[in-house]
């Protein structure tokens, strides 16, 4: 059974503003989702629909096997949110939220206080607990929030831009959560401006614009279907710039800018070394060679030709590393 | 009964937001305390005037006037938090829950309530601390208290009600000035038949002068069921129409997204 099935959902806000136009999606159990796209494209609509916080205008959806509309408090005991921008109350303390969280979902006390107190050891929050959200830095409010939607053990996780504003340190954190939190069975469904969040965590992307899914596909397929990987080297000073006779061997020629030589190759990373190994062989000598894959947004440009917003300036990746660690309490 | 645990988890949580934000705490408590001193202090010869109910000190008139402002105030107030929920998203967290709806509107009332037992224990303890006399003894103060306490529930569905219809705290919070309208053209300060006209007419039908007179009734005289009952006919009423609107707020709010 699918964990969402979406068939044709829209959602006018008047005769001229149609914020999604015709959505159709489907989720596997187990799967991680991302849905893609810059800012007013549909996504948070979309999640608030699923998530039964707005009517469809029309269209059917399903969470968890339940209509978003007919069997909203069924699809609501299913289904863990975190929403936009961690709405938690500033005066609360870590605690008192995750436990009121967890009577929402009609946990008893001692249960509640139980996985309470686990999950806040989970997202490393356990010293903090009893201090006001208001003194929480971003990520640990993102933490928080991820905690409390996890409370009742929901099938399906509904996270809408879970890392937007975090610092890549705190990113990282939220992300190693998410899959953790997939590899133990739950179906996340993830919105996102960020082309890495999609690239790193989905298992499919769905790239969403003006309301509609203009491609969807895992992050290779996507990013295959607008073109292959290539490498741009620049020639050591006094080498000749006719070394293309050894290059290629390996892959179509490609016009270059800055005197950067560009071959289109088939393999990506695995073409590197042979390369490296002909040009050395010619006793050409190599200044740097850089390996380009297509990206997410190559694809948003290919299918709406604009750019995600921020795609150029997005914050690097975090360096892989050990467990996160808990912010200062 | 799972129900029941979410409207005691989410008044707890309005108690507690309002305890820890001066700015919603002020208004209920320390505005009523310190117009309660003035007007004491300032207006005290006026229990002598003909027509004056029959009290030991103007301070004994004026206390259930405190009481009922600051349950007007705490009603503003509940209001204005529930707005502050809509507006920081807070509410959407309530909503995604497996809860009644209702449920969200009735916890905050149920701190809203709670927050009028507390003014009525703060303004007998004042009245008491300063010589008042409670006519019907200790029946009398658990009338007060509970009277008060209905008022603020009803109250805070009039707060509810302009929150969900607009969700901007800024709104609720401009009702504030509406509260001393009210109270002014009420028996809450003056004695009805001391008013001038047109306010003697317009106090005659507040539904706030039935409360206030059914808080003060056990004060200076002895027990009368007519105030009593008009009292309680004056919550429900407010209650109603508040409770009317509220629900009509949220259906649209959660229509409307």
């Amino acid at each position: 059974m699918s964990a969402i099935e979406v068939d044709n959902l829209q959602r006018a806000f008047s005769e001229e503003v149609l914020a999604v136009a015709g959505v159709d999606l489907e989720v596997a159990e187990g799967e991680i989702y991302a849905f893609l796209g810059p800012n007013g494209a549909g996504k948070t609509t979309t999640v608030r629909m699923l998530t039964t916080l707005l009517r469809p205008t029309g269209g059917t959806a399903r969470v968890a096997g339940h209509d978003v509309v007919t069997e909203a408090p069924a699809v609501r005991s299913a289904i863990g949110v975190a929403l936009q921008e961690a709405a938690l109350d500033p005066l609360m303390t870590g605690v008192e939220l995750i436990r009121m969280q967890a009577t929402l979902h009609g946990l008893d006390r001692a249960e509640g206080r139980r996985r309470s107190n686990a999950l806040l050891e989970r997202v490393g929050l356990t010293q903090a607990s009893k201090r006001r959200v208001g003194t929480y830095s971003g990520g640990m409010k993102r933490r928080l929030d991820l905690a409390s939607a996890l409370v009742h053990e929901p099938r399906v996780l509904f996270l809408d831009e879970p890392t937007t504003g975090l610092d890549p340190v705190s990113r990282k954190s939220i992300w190693e959560e998410v899959v953790k939190l997939n590899d133990e069975g739950t179906t996340v469904f993830l919105t996102t401006q960020y082309l890495e969040e999609a690239d790193q965590l989905a298992d499919r992307v769905g790239i969403i614009s003006a309301g509609l899914i203009v491609a969807e596909g895992t992050p290779t397929s996507l990013k295959a279907e607008v073109g292959k990987p290539r490498l741009e080297l620049v020639l050591a000073e006094g080498e000749p710039d006719d070394c293309f006779e050894v290059l290629e061997r390996f892959g179509q020629r490609l016009p270059g800018k800055d005197g950067k030589l560009v071959i289109e190759v088939e393999s990506g990373a695995a073409a590197i070394a042979p390369v490296v190994i002909a040009l050395d062989e010619a006793e050409i000598a190599v200044e740097s060679l850089e390996l380009v894959e297509p990206t997410l947004d190559d694809v948003f440009v290919e299918k709406t030709g604009q750019h995600l917003e921020g795609a150029a300036d997005e914050a690097p990746t975090p360096e892989p590393a050990g467990e996160p660690q808990p912010d200062p309490a | 009964m799972n129900t029941v645990r979410v409207v005691v988890a989410l008044g707890r949580r309005s108690v507690l937001q309002t305890f820890r934000r001066p700015q919603l705490l002020a208004p209920l408590i320390v505005f009523p305390t310190l117009l309660l001193a003035i007007q004491t202090g300032g207006a005290g010869a006026a229990v002598n005037l003909p027509g004056f109910p029959p009290v030991d000190s103007f301070l004994s008139f004026m206390l259930a006037g405190a009481m009922i402002q600051s349950t007007l105030l705490a009603g503003n107030a509940a209001g204005i938090a529930l707005a502050v929920d809509i507006e920081m998203g807070f509410t959407d967290r309530l909503l995604a829950a497996p809860i009644p709806r209702w449920s969200i509107v009735v916890g905050r009332l149920a701190g809203a309530a709670a927050l009028g037992t507390f003014s009525a224990v703060w303004f007998l303890a004042i009245g008491l601390i300063f010589g008042v006399e409670i006519a019907e003894g200790i029946p009398g103060v658990l009338l007060m208290i509970a009277v008060t306490t209905l008022s603020a529930l009803a109250f805070g569905t009039l707060g509810a009600a302009i929150a969900l219809r607009s969700g901007s705290a800024s709104v609720v919070q401009g009702m504030f000035p509406l509260v001393f309208v009210i109270l002014f053209l009420s028996s809450a300060f003056f004695p009805q038949e001391l008013l001038q006209e047109p306010a003697k007419t317009i106090a005659q039908f507040n539904p706030a002068s039935f409360i206030v007179d059914a808080v003060r009734d056990p004060v200076i005289s002895a027990f009368s069921s007519e105030d009593l009952w008009k009292g309680l006919a004056g919550i429900a009423l407010v209650g109603f129409v508040g409770s009317v609107l509220s629900a009509g707020a949220l259906k649209r709010r959660l229509r409307t997204g």
